[in-house]
């Protein structure tokens, strides 16, 4: 134990070194699967490094070569653009929009009912995602799937045909729990008597919200967007659907980079790519705790 | 040989607050001590430094005779009751009672005799199957205390051991305790704010503010001869009347009126504080003159408040039957030798 | 009731309706096609037949991929649970020189650093280390992804276990290892439970890095053997899929039951529970 200069309020009679050694295995096992990686993919990025060929076994040091290529290769703008239109249509609209929609509906509604549609959009949330995948190829596939089946039609390959919008209302279906969730919470704090004035005063529903509920949600907002962008960005399960195609349009940046390495092998160029990914998760994640600081 | 000694004791915390400041306190065996002051004061600071949980930054203590300044928490053999009994919620009423001989690997049915002997005193035997969350705060208490007496230690620190009771069950809870203790014959430390509880509990009583002891005694020195203005106003169900004036030909000139002092030939002029309490206040011919401005029922007796010369209040009670209607003069006198005289700047009593 | 009022009501249900079939319908599929004598991709009311289960049972690496899962959910939750546990409690209990720092970085870590993100350097990490297709690796990269975020939750839970619990226990002569023992880690039980049905959950159904990782088809947990079934023999295999799909994704379904039972569902800093 240390001297009376060293007081440290510890009420666990732990110790700093003892403190120290409990800390220790976690932080070796992040730093080893998180950190390092993260901090490789800078040095990787710079090196023309491939899984197979001469590169894989004598990576040479290329420089900026990757980021350069980058900005010249039309995949991977089409990759960005297909993000932000993946992102943007399932994420910041869909889900916020149906989520605050359905907390918002549900809170008039029967504790059963209630209960029931809760369930089935956590269950949506919960599921494994290779599972999740599945259920949805079924409901859009061209031959006997759900949908051609309700609209009476046997043509129409929705995956193929219209992957983007495919995906953007699989999304939706897959990520607005969270969302519901959190309005719900954010709702249930909206104090029950301004609603009532705004009631007694004749206003519509859609004025309620705008001019009550929407000033006490603004931050709830703002966070939510946050995150659930991020991790629409990062959504691998996207490739479980159409695995990028047909033909690139549905390749979003994970399948992007799935792609340049392991398909075809571009370690460097994926590692850059990847980089690039990490810096906007990075400015999104301090965006998202600055928000929090501010209101709290 | 005294129980507990402390010695230039000073506790400060990281952020600089000396809790504890230069303190020098000795308690005798088998004596029942309150620790009275204001919140904090340091009560708990002085409590937990007592038991090792924080590290005195200099200064000794001594246990029976052994310094034990440097010795770690739990082997200093000193038992302890927290403000808010720290049950352990995942165990039974036998296992927290028990639980200070599970800790020395003491055998299960050593646990067991432990648990069922001490829970016996304190009528908690019908109990032992519970766990805390289905006791009442009073039965909390007990198992509280129960704990702490199953460690078998030389010394029993308590931390406002009744404040979470309701009014009624402290008055219980305080006659139990005090029984117990006897019986017990525990070197006991019991901290407070309530200075009644304190009053009626101690053999003796420190009364503390600011990290240091202000008055050191027993009750009934702490209550009839405050040793300053600080400890006269903090004494007492009513605030004791404090009235500066000055002191001339052996007399004290306070709110319009002289008053007999005791014999301390103070030099004419002496800037004073007459410290008087309201149950030692009674109506009489010559005294204190004001209009009776508020009347408060206190039970048997009743506050009365005049209203002297120079926007002065005074309060003395009076028997219930005797009230004076508000409006009316009244004159009144203290008892003799109950009128105690302070100095104005040091605040001292003369 | 007025036309208005009634037209709003059925405006209402149809709204809800609609919700619960949007939401529903994709998931009628696991229920039906795991026991139609004919399974098709589509959704149709299922002529019943327990063939497919056997079939699937026969598969060769049906049932050995659902053991791998197993393992690998087993060391990825029993090393975050345990090296999550003991981190949080010395950060919540001690200052570290430098622990806020460090708790930032974590919370930043563990939204920031996705398995997307890091594919390619896992990748060529564990390749470069000869551990592609190692399963106690494959947990370890999945754990050391789960714990900032498990330290986080942890740390919430442990922070709010009143600290004169352990107090009391010290001055009682317990040792720092009893005090954890007796105390802390019993008291802190739902927080610790929540954590390792998390933990469990993730790693489930975690496809990326057991995809990237494990390569060999009969070291592969579910999750990859079912995006293998897609493909086998050129075409989807539609008799094992959906019976596999739902044995799959029961334990996942019967845990989150389990814990928004025991501890209702709370959801930490946009976690699943
Ligand atoms: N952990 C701490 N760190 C810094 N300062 C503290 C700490 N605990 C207490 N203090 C300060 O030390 C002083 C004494 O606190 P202490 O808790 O001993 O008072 P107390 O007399 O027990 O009060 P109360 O009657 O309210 O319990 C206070 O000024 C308090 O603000
Ligand atoms: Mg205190």
């Amino acid at each position: 134990m240390s001297a009376a200069t060293n007081r440290t309020r510890d009420t666990s009679g732990l110790g700093v070194a003892r403190a120290v050694a409990f800390v220790s295995p976690a932080l070796l096992l992040i730093g080893l699967f998180l950190v390092f990686p993260a901090l490789w993919t800078i040095y990787i990025g710079l090196t023309n490094y491939t899984l197979t060929g001469p590169a894989s076994v004598a990576p040479a040091f290329v420089g900026l070569e990757n980021f350069l290529g980058a900005l010249d290769d039309a995949l991977f703008g089409n990759a960005l653009w297909l993000t932000l239109v993946f992102v943007l249509g399932s994420a910041v609209l869909g889900q916020n929009l149906l989520g605050f929609g359905l907390a918002w509906v549900l809170r008039s509604a029967k504790p059963v009912v209630r209960r029931v549609v809760e369930a089935l959009v956590l269950l949506a949330w919960i599921l494994p995602s290779v599972v999740v995948a599945y259920l949805w190829t079924a409901v859009l596939d061209r031959d006997g799937g759900t949908l051609n089946a309700l609209l009476g039609n046997e043509s129409t390959a929705w995956l193929v045909e219209y992957p983007m919008a495919s995906l953007i209302v699989f999304n939706t279906w897959r990520g607005t729990a969270f969302s519901m969730m959190l309005y719900s919470s954010a709702l249930a704090a909206v104090p029950p008597s301004q609603l009532e004035t705004a009631r007694t005063v004749g206003a519509s529903g859609w004025q309620t919200v705008r001019d009550i509920v929407f000033p006490h949600i603004r931050g709830h907002v703002l966070t939510n967007t946050l995150l659930i962008s991020l991790w629409t960005a990062n959504d691998f399960t996207p490739f479980l659907l159409t695995a990028g195609g047909p033909n690139h349009e549905s390749e979003t940046l994970p399948v992007f980079i799935y792609q340049q390495a392991i398909t075809n092998g571009e370690l460097g160029y994926s590692a850059a790519i990847s980089f690039l990914l990490l810096i906007v998760n990075l400015v999104v994640a301090l965006l998202y705790l600055l928000l929090l600081r501010r209101r709290s | 040989m005294a129980a507990i000694e402390l010695t230039g004791l000073s506790t400060v915390y990281p952020n600089g607050v000396r809790a504890v400041d230069d303190l020098d306190l000795s308690i005798d065996d088998g004596e029942f001590f309150a620790l009275l002051g204001p919140s904090g004061c340091g009560k708990t600071t002085l409590l937990r430094t007592i038991a090792g949980l924080e590290r005195s930054s200099s200064g000794t203590i001594s246990l029976g005779g052994g310094d034990v300044t440097r010795t770690d928490v739990g082997k200093r053999g000193v038992a302890m009751v927290f403000q808010d009994y720290a049950l352990f919620p995942h165990m039974t009423v036998a296992q927290n009672i028990a639980y200070p001989l599970r800790v020395r690997r003491a055998s299960k049915q050593a646990q067991q005799d432990a648990a069922s002997t001490t829970s016996a005193g304190l009528g908690l035997a019908e109990l032992l199957e519970r766990r805390p969350a289905q006791l009442s705060g009073g039965q909390q208490q007990r198992v509280a205390l129960a704990r702490a007496i199953a460690m078998e230690a030389q010394v029993l620190l308590l931390d406002e051991p009744l404040s979470n009771l309701d009014a009624r069950l402290r008055l219980e809870a305080r006659t139990f305790l005090k029984r117990l203790q006897r019986e017990l014959g525990l070197t006991t430390v019991f901290v407070t704010h309530d200075q009644a509880e304190a009053l009626a509990l101690a053999d003796r009583i420190a009364v503390m503010a600011d990290g240091r002891i202000r008055q050191l005694g027993t009750p009934k020195d702490v209550f009839q001869r405050p040793a300053d203005t600080f400890v006269a106003n903090f004494i007492g169900s009513t605030p004791m009347n404090l009235l500066t004036g000055t002191a001339h030909d052996g007399f004290v000139e306070v709110a319009g009126a002289r008053l007999a002092s005791p014999d301390l030939s103070l030099a004419d002029g002496t800037k004073v504080v007459a410290g008087i309490r309201p149950e030692y206040l009674a109506p009489a011919a010559e005294g204190i003159t004001g209009t009776v401005s508020i009347v408060e029922n206190l039970g048997v007796t009743s506050l009365v408040t005049l209203e002297c010369p120079g926007d002065v209040l005074v309060g003395l009670t009076v028997p219930e039957h005797e009230e004076p209607r508000v409006g009316t003069a009244m004159t009144a006198a203290p008892a003799p030798g109950r009128l105690l005289v302070y100095d104005a700047e040091t605040t001292r009593l003369l | 009731m007025t036309f208005h009022a009634m037209l709003r009501r059925t405006l209402y249900t149809v709204l809800i309706a609609a919700l619960l079939a949007f939401f529903a319908i994709p998931m009628l599929w696991l229920a039906s096609a795991p026991f139609d004598s004919d399974p098709g991709v589509g959704l149709r009311w299922p002529d019943w037949t327990l063939d497919n289960w056997r079939i699937t049972f026969e598969h060769p690496y049906a049932l050995g991929s659902l053991l791998n899962s197993i393992v690998l959910c087993a060391v990825a939750t029993l090393v975050t649970t345990v090296l999550g546990t003991l981190a949080s409690y010395a950060l919540s209990r001690v200052r570290i020189p430098g622990r806020d720092a460090l708790l930032y970085v974590l919370l930043l870590l563990s939204s920031v650093v996705t398995g997307t993100a890091a594919m390619v350097p896992i990748f060529v990490m564990m390749f470069q280390l000869g551990l592609i297709n190692s399963q106690y690796a494959t947990g370890l990269v999945i754990a050391g992804g789960m714990l900032p975020a498990a330290i986080f939750i942890l740390k919430d839970f442990i922070d709010s276990v009143p600290r004169s619990y352990e107090e009391s226990a010290r001055v009682f002569g317990a040792s720092p290892g009893q005090v954890l023992l007796h105390v802390v880690l019993p008291v802190a039980r739902p927080g610790i439970a929540t954590i390792m049905v998390w933990a469990f959950v993730q790693a489930w159904g975690n496809f990326l890095l057991p995809f990237l990782l494990l390569r060999d088809v009969s070291g592969q947990p579910a999750a990859v053997l079912l995006r293998t079934l897609k493909d086998e023999g050129g075409s989807a295999n539609l008799t094992v899929i959906p019976v596999f799909s739902l044995l799959y994704a029961i334990p996942v379904v019967a845990l989150y039951l389990f814990v928004s039972k025991r501890y209702g569902f709370r959801f930490h800093g946009g976690i699943k529970a």
